[in-house]
């Protein structure tokens, strides 16, 4: 019945009549392009990365010079940033990606959409994802993975971690105090976020030998005045880059709750990388001996 | 007599304008495009049979042809939508928004965002549309039921409950992407802007006909539409049932709408500015401005996709921004040149 007041209707039919002609092309077209026919290769030569740390990790590999595109999360290392862009990670443009004749998209496994990632693979591209990783173990397996996916020796990058984490294990056992932290992520006044249980955030501070004082928390969770008050933290912890949108020191101390804290009252702000810490990338040792440092004044600044 | 002819033509006139508009958008799509391709040399190596880059090939009916198609069934579902609903509440400014459901599907849509870690099972990519779709047609149903008193759906009431449910959508909202973290929240943003990213021929096979549909059920109620303009009891005395036409084209928008916001997120503008500019051009008819405005729903969204996706190559620019860009002028214009008229 349906169909016959469509086809009633000279609009309906007229709807159909090209629907039906636009498939057909589509189906004929698609069938003539075989996907498996692009070339095979075994070491690429043109790469696209989608994700931040998945570039920090191609660059830090030395296969840099093989990458010709990354997303808008790839801010490290500058020769990145300098690459052609194909969007968020999260929401690339297949057609960009494709424009820039990659032979391999590496991507983080966030992103998307995954229809994007199906266009891509539809091309004969080979597309292979990267779990993030938010602990050690899962850093020194994502260089791994993807230097056996570039034909890279992993050996330089991981001994150069190993190294950083080694130094790491030394200014831990030097460690006497055991602050209280709490983990802000800021994304402007009056738009705060405290790093609760379960978070990379919560990673961090446990790896920099102190406690987290939103651990009442699970997950990122609004900043309330109150909440901080009671979780009294010694020193507060936030990426540079939250730290500035909300005008510095002076702004984040500003805050509700905070001056009432020793945090507050001691001026213990800590501003960190958070492309070297949050991501748990190659460079992560380098951050959390920072941050060692930071939290720890016993370690001294000669280390 | 000869009046009624001189207006026949310029309606064809205006017909003849908007299919070419939409012909040229279908070519800009197809030529345009972060990837170089040569559209002419594909089409005589397929003539020819043999010669094809596959690679080219793929970018022309996997990637941008799929695009067009649904650029065309979302341009011209929204616009469509937009102009039944602008007879049906014979109000110039209704966009498809008022009855809840972009609201709604935007509430489904950041669900799905805040809740995707914890759906199992729930392939990829698929959650979104689903919820989106789902949250349209239940603020629209809610919207509805809430502006039914007596059996009796007043405009005041749709409108009423519309913007209420609309506020309801836009706290959770506000409060989902309050909690939301970075990664969400700069997904629910992108989502909100809108764009035809996410076009596949498999979202092509649900858009098309479900707006097919959608636009086919609409236009049969055109004489119901034309009387209603005259007034509801003067539709009544011309033996239409207002009530159900209501109930009929706030389901029909919903399905339309509803389906294409699913897909391609909210585009702005498109909804409320072609229908009201065609109006100008086609007269209030809806037999000739429903068809008139889905091609020009149509071409303006082709236009604007094949640029988003070109100023910003190799990225794209989310294209409800561009829809948005181009309308908000061209809506004041038309404001303005209505009121210097009404002052003469």
């Amino acid at each position: 019945m349906l169909a016959s007041m469509l086809l009633r209707s000279r609009f309906g039919r007229c709807v159909a009549m090209s629907l039906w002609v636009a498939l057909a092309a589509v189906d004929g077209a698609c069938g003539s392009a075989d996907p498996t026919a692009a070339a095979q290769v075994t070491v690429p030569r043109r790469i696209v990365s989608l994700g931040g740390p998945v570039t920090e990790t191609l660059f830090a590999l030395g296969a840099g010079e093989q990458v010709v595109g990354v997303d808008l999360s790839s801010l490290y290392p500058e020769a990145a940033t300098k690459l052609p862009r194909v969007g968020y990670y999260r929401q690339f443009s297949a057609e960009g990606v494709l424009g820039l004749r990659p032979d391999l998209v590496i991507a983080s496994h966030e992103a998307g959409p995954s229809a994007a990632l199906e266009h891509l693979r539809g091309a004969g591209i080979d597309v292979e994802v990267v779990q993030a990783s938010d602990d050690l173990a899962g850093a020194r397996a994502r260089i791994e993975a993807i230097a056996g996916l570039v034909g890279a020796d992993p050996g330089p990058a991981l001994a150069k971690l190993e190294r950083d984490l080694a130094e790491v294990e030394a200014l831990r056992a030097r460690v006497t105090s055991r602050p209280r932290v709490l983990f802000v992520y800021a994304r402007g006044p009056g738009r705060l976020l405290v790093g609760g249980r379960g978070t990379p955030a919560a990673e961090v501070l446990r790896l920099a030998a102190v406690d987290n004082a939103g651990e009442a928390l699970e997950g990122m969770k609004p900043w309330s005045a109150e909440a901080v008050v009671a979780a009294a933290p010694d020193a507060v912890v936030l990426p540079s880059r939250g730290l500035e949108s909300l005008g510095g020191i002076d702004g984040l101390l500003a805050q509700p709750g905070l001056a009432e804290t020793p945090a507050g009252r001691a001026r213990r702000i800590v501003a960190v990388d958070d492309l070297k810490l949050l991501g748990f990338g190659p460079r992560i040792g380098e951050g959390l001996q920072e941050l060692l440092r930071a939290l720890h004044p016993e370690l001294g600044e000669d280390g | 007599m000869s009046r009624g002819t001189g207006k026949g033509a310029r309606i064809r006139g205006v017909f003849v304008g908007l299919a070419t508009l939409v012909v040229v958008g279908v070519a800009l799509e197809l030529t345009v495009g972060a990837a170089p391709v040569d559209v002419a040399e594909q089409l005589m190596c397929v003539l020819a049979g043999e010669g094809c880059d596959p690679g080219a090939q793929y970018i022309l009916t996997s990637l941008r042809l799929p695009r067009a198609l649904v650029a065309i069934a979302v341009g011209a579902g929204l616009a469509v939508a937009g102009a039944a609903l602008q007879g049906l509440f014979r109000n110039p400014l209704a966009d498809p928004g008022l009855v809840g459901v972009s609201a709604g599907a935007a509430l489904g849509a950041a669900l799905a965002i805040a809740l995707e870690p914890r759906l199992p099972g729930v392939p990829a990519g698929f959650a979104q549309p689903a919820l989106a779709f789902a949250g349209g047609l239940a603020a629209t149903w809610l919207v509805h039921r809430l502006a039914r008193v007596r059996g009796q759906t007043s405009v005041v009431g749709l409108l009423l409950s519309g913007i209420a449910v609309g506020a309801l959508s836009s706290a959770a909202i506000g409060l989902m992407s309050y909690l939301a973290d970075d990664r969400q929240l700069r997904d629910l943003s992108l989502w909100l802007l809108g764009g035809l990213g996410g076009a596949s021929r498999d979202v092509a096979l649900v858009l098309v006909p479900c707006v097919a549909l959608a636009g086919a059920l609409l236009w049969r109620r055109a004489r119901a539409l034309d009387a209603l303009l005259l007034g509801e009891a003067e539709a009544f005395h011309l033996g239409v049932d207002v009530e159900r036409l209501r109930r009929g084209v706030v389901t029909e928008v919903a399905l339309a709408v509803g389906v294409c916001v699913a897909f391609t997120g909210m585009i702005g503008f498109v909804g409320l500015l072609v229908p009201h500019l065609l109006r100008g051009l086609v007269g209030p008819r809806h037999r000739a401005l429903l068809p008139a405005a889905a091609l020009g729903g149509a071409g303006l969204l082709l236009v604007a996709d094949a640029t988003a996706r070109t100023v910003l190559a190799p990225a794209e620019l989310p294209v409800g921004i561009l829809t948005a860009m181009l309308g908000a002028p061209v809506f004041l214009t038309l404001l303005s040149r209505v009121r210097a008229q009404e002052a003469v």
